[in-house]
């Protein structure tokens, strides 16, 4: 699904990622774990197309394509979805006229027909629901007056109604509690498919005790640095990332 | 007097001409004349007169074309066809082509018990009260002003009784029509009665190949607890040349929300003069502009606070592309007995292309001690990771940036408070936006 082979990534003349190496297999949920400010979410947005973000070296291939070369929305249409770690508030555009554009340009892009309002409507409100989002969230504008878990929320409902196959996930679990983790963590495991891969980037062990990751990587200082199993969550857990960042140091 | 060694320009000159031509015997000959004096005796405005810094009107106006033939009514029709930004509004209508009043095209159903009506044309032909009405303001102090009374044609003399209702809004279509260039200028007087409740919506268009001029002005006396909404539409032609003056004068207690929506013309210069003539009224003065090409578009606004107790709330919004230019110019002026004065002032502006360009200039002149006045202005570029974010999502970048515009622009609209006009100006947004796209991508 997703290969990254020597990825070094410059931002304003400084490097952050410094030769990353990455292999994501269909069906295969990844865990990213790192201190902050190792790069993590520099690397969601390499994928993703930010264009700030400078590559120097190395490339990413997304089911053998050239992902480098594509424009975001093209990323989009192809199958690549980054949750982001602070979803952004866009005044004045309708929460449910920016899902019904989204899905359709995706859909356009794909050479599939739009889905017409009564499809559309059901489709959100199903999606909604499982993620405990009211329809009067729905009616504001995007993101604007939501908490912080509102957002993260309205992130993975956006992940579940555009359905893509690699799917990138920034901290969803910061400013979570215990409960919106469940839910958000059930939405994400509902979505489990043997045609699609997670990169779940995280703080924290806890997110992992509902996502179950088959691979953990440990990230230091624009590196992977270690993988193993399910473990390794654990065992950062437990000794923290002392560790890694003094060894980057 | 004109000064003797001042050379006109050849569109003075014009002007100069068709006045000379104009009918001899007429009504107000005399008002005619002082105030083409007024005008002449400066000529067109230009960059070192301080209310026309950004719109240098001697430069941006070469040619001055004579008055408007009027139009048949085959190619009146065919004109107001392509009048229809409020197609979705249920509304009543006094058609101008050509800058006179055609009643065959006109529709007061639904009204007619709340207003009473007569065009201007009507009026001067009689002579009569509208001679002092026009003596009420002085042509001296603009040249819109002074052209409008020079040439005036024909107009709306329109009043809403006392504690009338209106059940539609009333719309005053100015529409230029036929192929051949001319000046169309209307003088057009609203009174509001006392307690009564009207939408007006003024709209003008015109066609696109054509070097026509308008110059509209447009008197409106609000009376004591009136409420109004008045929404301008200026859709001209692309080669027209647009000046127009909105003049509210507000009486205690009322309350006047005039937007003015811009997205047509070469050359607009849409002007409010707003002044609070009671106390503990308000006023919602609120306006978009969108530009593009070689365009250029000017919102100026004075709003002048004599009495206690008033209300004034500014926001205009401008999207300019291509190689266009937007001008907003905001006064306040607050009198010394006008305290308690509440007056919020914002401009905000979108630049979409490197060679888009936007002029603001906020000013407030405050002479009373408790007041609470502001003002603010941005100017920028679409914010780059809202784009981002969209993009992200699917969507493709013209497709995000015209969603972004729309929702910037949408923040001024959607305080018209009137779904049906909403709608309507919210769709023509959409539209200029769809043909927009080359110009956002350059
Ligand atoms: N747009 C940017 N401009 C400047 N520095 C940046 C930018 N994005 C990230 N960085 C820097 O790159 C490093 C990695 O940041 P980030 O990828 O956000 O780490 P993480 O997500 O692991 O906390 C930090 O030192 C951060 O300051
Ligand atoms: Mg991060």
């Amino acid at each position: 699904m997703l290969e990254i082979k020597n990825l070094h990534v410059e931002v304003e003349g400084k490097e952050i990622l410094r030769g990353i190496d990455l292999s994501v297999e269909d069906g295969t949920v990844h865990a990213i774990m790192g201190p902050n400010g190792s790069g993590k979410s520099t690397l969601s947005y390499v994928l993703a197309g930010k264009e700030e973000y400078e590559v120097t070296a190395g490339e990413v291939l997304f089911n053998g394509r050239n992902l480098l070369e594509m424009e975001p929305d093209e990323r989009a249409a192809a199958g690549v979805f980054l949750a982001f770690q602070y979803p952004i508030e866009i005044p004045g555009v309708g929460t449910m006229t920016f899902l019904r554009t989204a899905l359709n340009a995706q859909r356009k892009a794909r050479g599939e027909g739009e889905l017409s309002t009564p499809e559309f409507m059901r489709l959100v409100r199903e999606a909604a629901q499982r993620l405990n989002i009211s329809s009067e969230m729905l009616k504001r504008p995007l993101n604007v007056g939501f908490s912080g878990g509102e957002k993260k929320r309205n992130e993975i409902l956006q992940m579940a109604l555009l359905a893509p196959t690699l799917c990138v996930m920034d901290e969803t679990d910061s400013g979570l509690d215990i409960d919106a983790l469940r839910i958000v963590a059930e939405g994400v495991n509902a979505l489990r498919a043997p045609n699609r891969s997670f990169v779940v980037i995280t703080h924290y062990q806890r997110l992992l005790n509902h996502i179950v990751p088959d691979v953990v990587h440990v990230m230091s200082r624009g590196r992977i640095v270690r993988t193993g199993g399910p473990e390794l969550a654990l065992e950062l857990e437990e000794k923290g990332y002392a560790d890694y960042v003094e060894e980057a140091a | 007097m004109a000064e003797p060694t001042r050379i006109r320009t050849k569109a003075e000159e014009a002007l100069a001409n068709h006045f000379a031509a104009l009918d001899g015997d007429d009504p107000i000959r005399e008002i005619r004349a002082t105030a083409f004096d007024a005008f002449l005796s400066k000529g067109l405005p230009h960059r070192r007169i301080e209310d026309w810094k950004y719109t240098d009107l001697r430069n941006l106006m070469r040619e001055a074309p004579g008055p408007a033939v009027p139009a048949g009514i085959d190619d009146a029709r065919a004109a107001l066809a392509g009048a229809d930004v409020f197609d979705g509004v249920d509304r009543a209508r006094l058609v101008f082509v050509n800058g006179v009043f055609m009643p065959s095209l006109s529709d007061m159903a639904g009204v007619a018990g709340d207003i009473e009506f007569a065009s201007l044309n009507a009026f001067l032909a009689r002579g009569g009260a509208v001679l002092d009405r026009f003596a009420g303001t002085d042509p001296g102090e603009s040249p819109i002003l002074a052209l409008n009374s020079a040439f005036v044609r024909d107009g709306a003399i329109l009043r809403v009784k006392d504690g009338a209702k209106l059940s539609r809004a009333v719309e005053i279509a100015n529409v230029f029509a036929g192929g051949k260039p001319g000046l169309q200028t209307m003088r057009h007087q609203v009174r509001i009665g006392r307690g009564a409740e009207a939408t007006i919506l003024e709209t003008f268009s015109g066609p696109d190949g054509v070097a026509y001029q308008t110059n509209a002005v447009t008197e409106v006396q609000v009376d004591a607890d009136a409420r109004v909404r008045w929404v301008v539409a200026q859709e001209e032609g692309a080669e027209a040349i647009h000046l127009h003056m909105l003049i509210p004068r507000i009486a205690d207690r009322a309350v006047f929300d005039p937007f003015n929506f811009a997205t047509g013309a070469r050359v607009a210069r849409a002007e409010i003069r707003l002044a609070f003539e009671g106390e503990a009224a308000s006023a919602g003065i609120r306006g978009i502009a969108v530009a593009r090409g070689r365009q250029h578009l000017d919102a100026t606004l004075i709003v002048d606070h004599a009495l206690p107790n008033c209300t004034s709330k500014e926001l205009f919004k401008a999207a300019i592309g291509g190689e266009a230019k937007g001008v907003f110019q905001g006064k306040i002026i607050v009198r010394p007995d006008a305290q308690k004065t509440d007056g919020q002032m914002m401009s905000q502006a979108l630049l979409l292309s490197d060679g888009a360009e936007f002029s603001n200039k906020p000013e407030l002149e405050i002479f009373a001690d408790d007041v609470i006045c502001g003002h603010g202005a941005t100017c920028g570029q679409i914010d780059e990771d809202m784009l981002f974010f969209l993009r992200s999502r699917g969507i493709d970048k013209s497709e995000a940036e015209r969603l972004l515009i729309q929702a910037f622009l949408a923040e001024a609209i959607e305080e018209i408070g009137e779904e049906a006009v909403v709608s309507a100006l919210e769709a023509r947004t959409r539209h200029w936006l769809g043909a927009e796209q080359e110009v956002l991508s350059a």
